[in-house]
Parts: structure tokens; C-alpha cells; sequence
């Protein structure tokens, strides 16, 4: 067991001094730069946060639709190929819901800023 | 040999009347395959903005696809003497340069940064014109002759599906979304078009120069070649090109109906069914691309942050896929 505090708590140290005191400092491409390494940081402490329990209800859902137990890799792998041979399609029951379900959670993660993914959490709230 | 500038200098007194000398060269960035210079070409009456687009040697992001700077300076040539808003090539480099493979062309003023373009006062009064602008645009392009034009590849829709696939392949493990995305394009290929005609290939925001008139120059033909003139239509409405902007599909500025009435009013026909299988086709594009900066984030000594960040944007393309294909709101 480590000690704390968090990695989250420090990445999201980092990211703030970075943001705060760093960037007004600089300015043109170095400022861009920098802009995207926040970027990273900021992706990466929502990664450390919600992957765990996304990656978890990920593989349930696959071993339930497939009826297959393995690595989250492989049962990407063996969908992935079930839609290449249209065995599964977005007819199939729950093959939709969980596309839908997967990227969704890949958004919370890598763009929740992105418009679409916005447009779609709302309208899931309505 | 000598420095760039000096290069430059030395270039433009052989072609360019009265020409003194180049001020003010430098590189932008922006233009991943090749290199862009701005500079001034210095004479008795002034300075000329210029551009100068060049390859070093033995460099390009996708050497198959690439039409080829001497094939561009060819393209932006015909399509300035055919009215399409575009920069005058001012010198195609030759060997005795020393600048490698490329050319010079004049710089045309205005903004190419979409969120600007999308969102400051400046552009307000553009804005709602910019669709329509491009549609004739287009228009103009796929109206060119083909007999004027330099050897290109030629393509149909079942030739860039395989692409896709094998660059996919290359480039990502399994994603369940690109497999739907691809068994949709297979099941839904229109089939070679009945009008081929040149296509630009990248017709986007980054490659068109936008000023408070409207739509001022078309940059960029790296990506040319022959095919189906849709593709430059559905590429425009990709959502990747809307920054946000998503109720407005042409490039975050209009209405589909608006790019195909300035299209039609030019003497083209659009065909909605096949631009919506080539917005899916570059929907799935662009997030092929993303997994490949991916790869080259992996693979290139340089560490760059922004490549390896852009891989993570190709799941933007995947809730887009979905909202094409599977959509529920």
C-alpha cells in the first residue's frame, strides 16, 4: 500500500501549478504546448479515476453478450470480429446499447468536452 | 548550399523582375507532411507576400496517397486560370535552386484557424455565406477538364474502403465501432461513380484562407486525385471539421442544403446518399488517422505531445459513427 497523497491528487497538483503559474508566462507555440501537456495530465487523472469501475462493466457486458470468458482484449477482439462477419449487428440484442455504453465512457475519459459526447449525456439525462 | 533564406534570396532574383532580395522568412507550422515558409520578396516598389511549400527529401505522411508538389502547383494553377479562389504559383522550384522539390506561390491574406473563423466578429458577415460559397466552389473544381490535368491516382469507393481497412489494421487493435463502421461502408458501397472528376481530397477548415468577404483561396491539393466528386462534399461534413459547432454540418458554418444549392446553382448535381456514405467513409478516415499519430507518436524518436494527444481524439470519431449509424437522440 502506497502512502498518500493520491496519484490523482498529485497529477492534478501539477496540472494547476502548470495552468496557474506557468502558463502566463509564456506565450505562441510554447503556450500551446504546454496547453496540450495540461491536456495530458488532466485526461490522464479522469483515466486513473473512472477506468477501473468503466473497464469492469465493460467486460461483463461483453461476456454476457458473447457468452465467452477472457481478457478485456480478447473479447474486444472476438466483437470485433462477430460484427466483421455480421454476426453481430446493431439489431442483435444489446450489441447497441453496449457500443453506445463503451464509447461513452471512453469520452469521459479522452474529450468530455467534445460536442457530441455533451449533446448525447444530456439528452440520456432528459 | 546556405541557409534557407539565403536559397530563398538567391532563388527569386532569377525569376522575379526588380527582385532585391527575401525578408522576414519563416517557417509555420501547421502542414504536417511538409514544410511551409512565409516570406517577403523584397523590390524597388515594395514587398510580395509569398509562400513557399517544399518537401525535404525523401519526407511524406502518406507517400501513395500524395499527389506531389509538382502535381499541386499544377492543380493550383488550373484552378486559379478556372476562377477557383486560389494563390497565383508564382515559381515551380528546379533543381538549380537548391531548395528541393516544391514551389513558390503569392500569400493571400485572411485566416485559416477555424475557431476564429467560426467565432470572431470579423468572419460574422461571412459566415453565413461561407456554404453556399463552397458548394460552387466545388463546383469549379469538379468542373476542371480533366485533360489539363497532371497524372493522378485514380479512386472509387471500393479502392478507399480496402485502404481504410488495411490502414486500420496497421494502425489500431480491435475497435469494435471502426468494425461496424467499415461492415457499413462495404454493405453500402454506391459503386464507382457515374461522373469521375478531379477531387480535391482534403477539403476542410485549415486548408481554405477565409476573409470577412468569404472563401479567398483553396490550399492544399497534397491529397488530390480522381474519383467520385461527393467525397469532397461528405469530407466537408464530417463532424471532426465542425469545432463544436455540431448543428451546423458544413464545417461548423451551414446547412447541407445550402453547400448543395451553391453546388447545383454552379450547373453540378449532388447526390445526399452518396455524400452521407463518404461523411461515414471520412468520419472513419479521420479516426484511422488519429490511430496512426498514435503509431508514429510510438515509433518516431521525437516524443511529440501533440501527436500522442491526437490519438486519443480518435474516439471522438467513434460516438460520431455512432450518432451516424446507430443514432438515438
Amino acid at each position: 500500500m502506497q502512502d498518500d497523497p493520491t496519484p490523482v491528487e498529485l497529477i492534478g497538483a501539477a496540472a494547476d501549478f502548470l495552468r496557474n503559474d506557468i502558463m502566463p508566462q509564456l506565450a505562441g507555440h510554447s503556450a500551446f504546448k504546454l496547453r496540450v501537456a495540461i491536456n495530458a495530465l488532466d485526461l490522464v487523472a479522469r483515466q486513473l479515476r473512472l477506468e477501473p469501475a468503466s473497464d469492469a462493466a465493460e467486460a461483463a457486458r461483453l461476456k454476457g453478450l458473447l457468452g465467452v470468458d477472457a481478457s478485456l482484449p480478447e473479447l474486444n477482439r472476438e466483437l470485433a470480429a462477430r460484427i466483421a462477419r455480421g454476426e453481430a449487428r446493431l439489431d442483435t440484442p444489446g450489441i447497441a446499447d453496449h457500443l453506445w455504453q463503451t464509447t461513452l465512457d471512453k469520452l469521459a475519459i479522452d474529450q468530455p468536452n467534445y460536442g457530441a459526447y455533451r449533446r448525447e449525456r444530456e439528452a440520456r439525462r432528459d | 548550399m546556405g541557409t534557407t533564406e539565403e536559397l530563398l534570396g538567391r532563388c527569386v532574383g532569377t525569376w522575379c523582375p526588380g527582385a532585391t532580395g527575401i525578408a522576414n522568412a519563416t517557417r509555420l507550422s501547421g502542414g504536417a507532411s511538409q514544410e511551409t515558409w512565409s516570406f517577403d520578396i523584397v523590390h524597388a516598389g515594395g514587398v510580395t507576400g509569398a509562400i513557399l511549400r517544399r518537401a525535404p527529401e525523401g519526407y511524406g505522411a502518406a507517400p501513395e496517397r500524395a499527389a506531389g508538389l509538382a502535381a499541386e502547383a499544377v492543380l493550383m494553377q488550373r484552378a486559379y486560370e478556372a476562377g477557383v479562389p486560389s494563390p497565383h504559383v508564382l515559381h515551380v522550384l528546379t533543381p538549380a535552386d537548391g531548395l528541393g522539390t516544391g514551389f513558390i506561390m503569392d500569400r493571400v491574406a485572411g485566416e485559416t484557424i477555424p475557431r476564429k473563423i467560426l467565432r470572431d466578429e470579423e468572419f460574422a458577415a461571412a459566415r453565413p455565406k461561407l456554404a453556399r460559397q463552397l458548394g460552387k466552389v466545388l463546383a469549379d473544381i469538379h468542373g476542371l477538364p480533366l485533360s489539363q490535368l497532371p497524372e493522378l491516382r485514380r479512386m472509387t469507393a471500393s479502392a478507399e474502403i480496402a485502404e481504410l481497412e488495411r490502414d486500420y489494421r496497421a494502425f489500431s487493435g480491435p475497435r469494435p465501432v471502426f468494425e461496424l463502421a467499415l461492415k457499413w461502408l462495404r454493405d453500402n458501397d454506391p459503386g464507382a461513380s457515374e461522373h469521375v472528376t478531379l477531387v480535391h481530397g482534403d477539403f476542410r477548415h485549415g486548408n481554405l484562407i477565409v476573409g470577412a468577404d468569404g472563401v479567398r483561396a483553396v490550399l492544399d491539393w497534397e491529397l488530390a486525385h480522381l474519383g467520385d466528386p461527393m467525397e469532397d462534399l461528405g469530407w466537408i461534413c464530417v463532424n471532426s471539421w465542425r469545432f463544436g459547432e455540431i448543428d451546423k454540418p458544413v464545417g461548423g458554418f451551414g446547412t447541407r442544403e445550402e453547400l448543395f444549392a451553391g453546388y447545383e446553382a454552379a450547373g453540378r448535381v449532388a447526390d445526399p446518399a452518396r455524400v452521407r456514405f463518404w461523411e461515414v467513409m471520412g468520419t472513419l478516415r479521420w479516426g484511422v488517422m488519429c490511430c496512426g499519430m498514435m503509431q508514429r507518436f510510438r515509433t518516431s524518436p521525437e516524443r511529440s505531445i501533440e501527436r500522442a494527444m491526437i490519438g486519443r481524439r480518435s474516439s471522438e470519431t467513434e460516438i460520431d459513427l455512432l450518432r451516424l449509424l446507430a443514432p438515438r437522440s
